[in-house]
């Protein structure tokens, strides 16, 4: 048994320690907004918050969270730069297939949590790591130059 | 001209189950199948997805509905959409064509996917219920808004009569008929029960451009809230009671056999439910995708590789380039190239490679399916829903009305969705499961199973005269034949009209040309991918092209222009990028990098293209392209902002793909398998992309795919100008580039 805080609510869950939180998320839970894309923290689609900080949630074991605040994209709204962040992105259409926009929102969140005003260089650290196929990458941009201004 | 129906729903529903509502005004409309005159000349010329599917809709002749309209006694119209959303925008620009023609506020259109119906929701262009081949908007153009143009007449007819006065002196607005003259007003919830009692208008008159609402403004996407907050439902996102979630293993080998398992050891795991097996594949099924994959591991499947257990890229390409040196089907002949070339002042000849290409789309591979006795239920984001329900039913023995295809937004298509392999492989596997079960593919199966673009392998030559112009020109294509295996009546005379597509109507003005095709089939499966024929042949007529401007010494843009006179819209577009990339201006120098710009012209899937790419070459021999600059004539736009998202999307896609990716084989097994050795452009490397639309009223084109077709030939051409090394072999990655 786990017992995790996701999204302001207690859950205690029926699997082994070294569950990804991702399939935690998922399939036990029922968040399916956090997506799987590698398994192997390479691509975003998974990303998380756990204490504010971005987390790759398929690497992640279920037993290295508990007792630590999680947060998914189902939550993200509750933010008010998570807010500003999907204000933004709805502004200028960023996404297409949206599949890895999840992930998308939830790093650009915690990049402007800890850089308000981001530069392209501090944009480019923050957001390579999440890949998308769609090639969204010069809107997710903007969206991110908007939401900062915004504040 | 389209074909009205309408009906008045009474509380028992008395159409398909879908059509189930509060009662109102059912409208289906017919598109007219390939036959039709209408349609062949609403066809844009040399679309290759046209011409690849002529053949194939001719034998299916006859009009068929395809989509629906509901009106409901609350004003709420639905629109049954008969194409999937896989990013590309559909799901807010087909809705926009209705709404422009029927007046009322896109916010009021409710969107449902369309069940799979071959019948009823054939694309015009495709002959199946298929979204691809950037066809969604050209097909559904005209018929679109002539359904909402006609139950906007049967509406106003509706309401005038009640009100005893002359049609023509009422007007429709925002779902409200009112008549001018004494201002009553009607909503169109209050007017459908009479509207379905009355004939339907055999020709309503559309709009012309001038009177557009919507057509042509931007238009925010109606799923961007869902795809922003988590909502949106994918395939994968599936959750059914008592559901299982199953992790898979196919053979590593095509071909290949499972040889033995360890059903016991996986079952000892914690949350693991079943082990099941095939012929060729082995699945886990869990409580939880985490359980099934430790499972997997603990099931420890060996293959037997069977016949292609040697096979390698090199062993195809050698047999590939064999094959390449005798004469293949003609797809076109004019004049006689040949003996042109062979007396030509100067003889250019090349051999242009381009490799297997995986889809890589960022939602992996997925299929959830509940089998009980006498009904099959499959959740999937597919392409081609009939085709799903088609294979599911032959597996099964179900007639086709027993299995039912939900189908979902696809977190990305790109061609891997138009394929059934999967669904097969998931409905096999249910006939053992106990309960319903989500297959989801891992990343590296995925890559791994997934069916690829072709290699192909292009012989060309040229013939200059004296001052360089290209009098002969001569084209050879080696490769496989997805439409021998998609859509096979769309193979005539040996020629497979995708594989040649971009090459038999290359677009520049030369007397004698000669296009051959030699089908060569490689072991393993090969499908469609983003672009299709295009992003390979205009690769290499672009970069061939560029290659003759080089040997006469010629200004590459110059030289396209003097070869395109007749043709005004492909020169539009050159020019237009041309001038918008500064293409006479030097470019800025920032380091010690080679700098080089590249251009690239296309027509392809009804649309007009030219892109100039600027790259920076380091000495390292690292490829960065700074700046992509578009000029796109694709007719009239629907929702230009659209446009350029699915242009900044096809560029990134292609560029992706033609700087970096192939899939090899060595003993039969793919070798690539995540994003670590199947690189793919992320945030940090993607270019300052600008798009231009020219402004027009011509029928629509597709943009789904011409940003893809162009980028490769673009960024090579630029590396060449940057370099002076001529990319004949994708992906760039493959030469040394040092400096």
């Amino acid at each position: 048994m786990v017992t995790l805080n996701i999204n302001q609510e207690t859950h205690t869950l029926d699997v082994s320690d070294d569950t990804p939180l991702l399939w935690a998320l998922r399939d036990v839970v029922g968040l399916t907004g956090t997506k799987f894309g590698c398994g192997i923290a390479l691509c975003g689609a998974c990303t998380v918050h756990v204490d504010g900080e971005p987390v790759r949630s398929c690497v992640t074991p279920v037993s290295a969270v508990s007792g630590r605040k999680i947060v998914t994209i189902e939550a993200i709204e509750q933010n008010s730069i998570g807010r500003r962040v999907q204000t933004a992105w709805r502004e200028l259409d960023v996404v297409q297939c949206g599949y890895c926009q999840s992930g998308q929102i939830m790093a650009a969140t915690s990049l402007l949590a800890s850089k308000p005003q981001p530069t392209d260089e501090d944009i480019d650290a923050a957001m390579s790591g999440n890949i998308c196929r769609c090639g969204t990458y010069g809107r997710i941009r903007e969206a991110i130059k908007r939401a900062a201004v915004s504040t | 001209m389209i074909n009205m129906t309408a009906k008045l729903l009474a509380s028992k529903p008395t159409r398909r189950h879908f059509l189930q509502g509060t009662g109102g005004l059912i409208l289906g409309f017919t598109v007219p199948s390939f036959g039709a005159e209408e349609a062949r000349n609403e066809r844009p010329p040399e679309s290759a997805v046209g011409q690849a599917t002529r053949n194939v809709t001719n034998e299916s002749a006859g009009l068929a509905p395809n989509a629906f309209i509901r009106i409901d006694r609350s004003g709420v119209v639905t629109l049954i959409v008969h194409k999937v959303e896989m990013g590309q925008g559909t799901f807010t620009s087909i809705p926009m064509l209705l709404a422009e023609e029927l007046e009322i506020d896109l916010n009021n259109v409710k969107l449902e996917q369309a069940p799979a119906d071959n019948s009823l929701y054939a694309d015009p262009l495709l002959g199946g219920q298929v979204t691809g081949g950037s066809t969604s908007i050209r097909g559904a153009w005209k018929p679109l808004r002539e359904a909402g143009a006609t139950a906007r007449v049967m509406l106003i007819t509706a309401a005038a009569r009640q009100w005893k006065v002359d049609p023509a002196t009422c007007t429709a607005s925002k779902g409200v008929v009112t008549h001018t003259a004494t201002g009553r007003t009607a909503g169109y919830g209050q007017l459908v029960e009479a509207a379905a009692r009355l004939p339907v208008p055999k020709q309503v008159e559309l709009k012309p451009s001038s009177e557009f609402e919507l057509i042509g403004k931007p238009i925010k996407r109606l799923d961007s809230p869902d795809k922003t907050n988590g909502r949106a439902q994918f395939g994968i996102d599936v959750r059914l009671p008592n559901m299982s979630v199953a992790a898979v293993a196919l053979s590593p080998v095509p071909g290949g056999r499972l040889h033995s398992i360890d059903e016991q050891k996986a079952l000892t795991i914690k949350g693991v439910r079943q082990v099941l097996r095939l012929d060729h594949a082995v699945a886990v099924l869990a409580d939880h995708m985490a359980a099934a994959r430790l499972g997997l591991s603990a099931v420890a499947p060996t293959w037997s590789d069977g016949p292609n257990a040697t096979v390698t890229t090199q062993s195809i390409v050698a047999s590939m380039a064999e094959a390449s040196r005798k004469q293949g089907a003609i797809a076109r002949n004019d004049g006689n190239a040949q003996s042109t070339i062979d007396k030509a002042a100067k003889k250019v000849e090349a051999v242009y490679e381009m490799p297997f290409l995986a889809h890589a789309t960022m939602e992996p591979v997925n299929c959830t399916v509940d089998l009980r006795g006498d009904t099959c239920e499959i959740w999937v984001g597919t392409q081609v829903p009939a085709l799903a329900q088609g294979v599911a039913a032959k597996i099964t023995g179900l007639p086709l009305d027993k299995v039912r295809v939900h189908n979902h937004y696809i977190g990305g298509g790109f061609g891997r969705r138009l394929e059934v392999d999967f669904v097969a492989l998931a409905v096999e596997f249910a006939k053992q499961a106990k309960g319903p079960v989500k297959f989801i593919y891992t990343r590296e199966e995925d890559i791994q199973h997934d069916m690829y673009r072709p290699y192909y392998l292009d012989r060309i030559a040229a013939g200059l005269d004296a001052n360089g112009t290209p009098v002969a020109w001569s084209h050879r294509i080696t490769g496989s034949s997805i439409m021998a295996r998609f859509a096979p009546a769309a193979v005539v005379n040996g020629i497979d009209s995708d594989a040649v597509e971009g090459a038999k109507d290359q677009p520049y003005k030369i007397p004698n040309v000669r296009v051959e095709y030699v089908r060569h089939e490689p072991p393993i499966a090969t499908a469609f991918w983003r672009g299709v024929g295009a992003t390979h042949n205009v690769f290499v007529v672009e970069s061939f092209i560029d290659e003759l401007a080089a040997t006469a010494k010629s200004d590459p843009l110059e030289y396209r222009r003097a070869l395109l006179r007749h043709s005004p819209r492909m020169l539009a577009v050159l020019n237009l990028a041309a001038e918008k990339a500064g293409w006479s201006q030097p470019l800025p120098k920032i380091s010690s990098e080679r700098l080089g710009r590249g251009i690239a012209v296309q027509f392809a899937f009804g649309s007009y293209m030219s892109q100039v790419s600027e790259v920076a070459v380091s000495s390292t021999g690292e490829v960065h392209v700074r700046r992509v600059v578009c000029a796109v004539d694709c007719g009239q736009v629907i929702n230009p902002d659209t446009v350029v998202a699915q242009i900044e999307s096809g560029i990134v896609f292609g560029l992706s793909a033609a700087l970096w990716n192939e899939i090899t084989v060595d003993k039969g097994r793919v070798q690539q398998s995540n994003f670590s050795d199947y690189r793919v452009m992320r945030m940090r490397e993607a270019p300052r992309i600008e798009v231009h639309i020219i402004k027009s009223t011509d029928s629509p084109g597709g943009i789904g795919e011409p940003g893809t077709s162009a980028a490769a030939p673009s960024l090579t051409n630029a590396i060449f100008a940057a370099t002076g090394a001529r990319i004949r072999k994708l992906p760039v990655a493959a030469t040394d580039l040092r400096a």
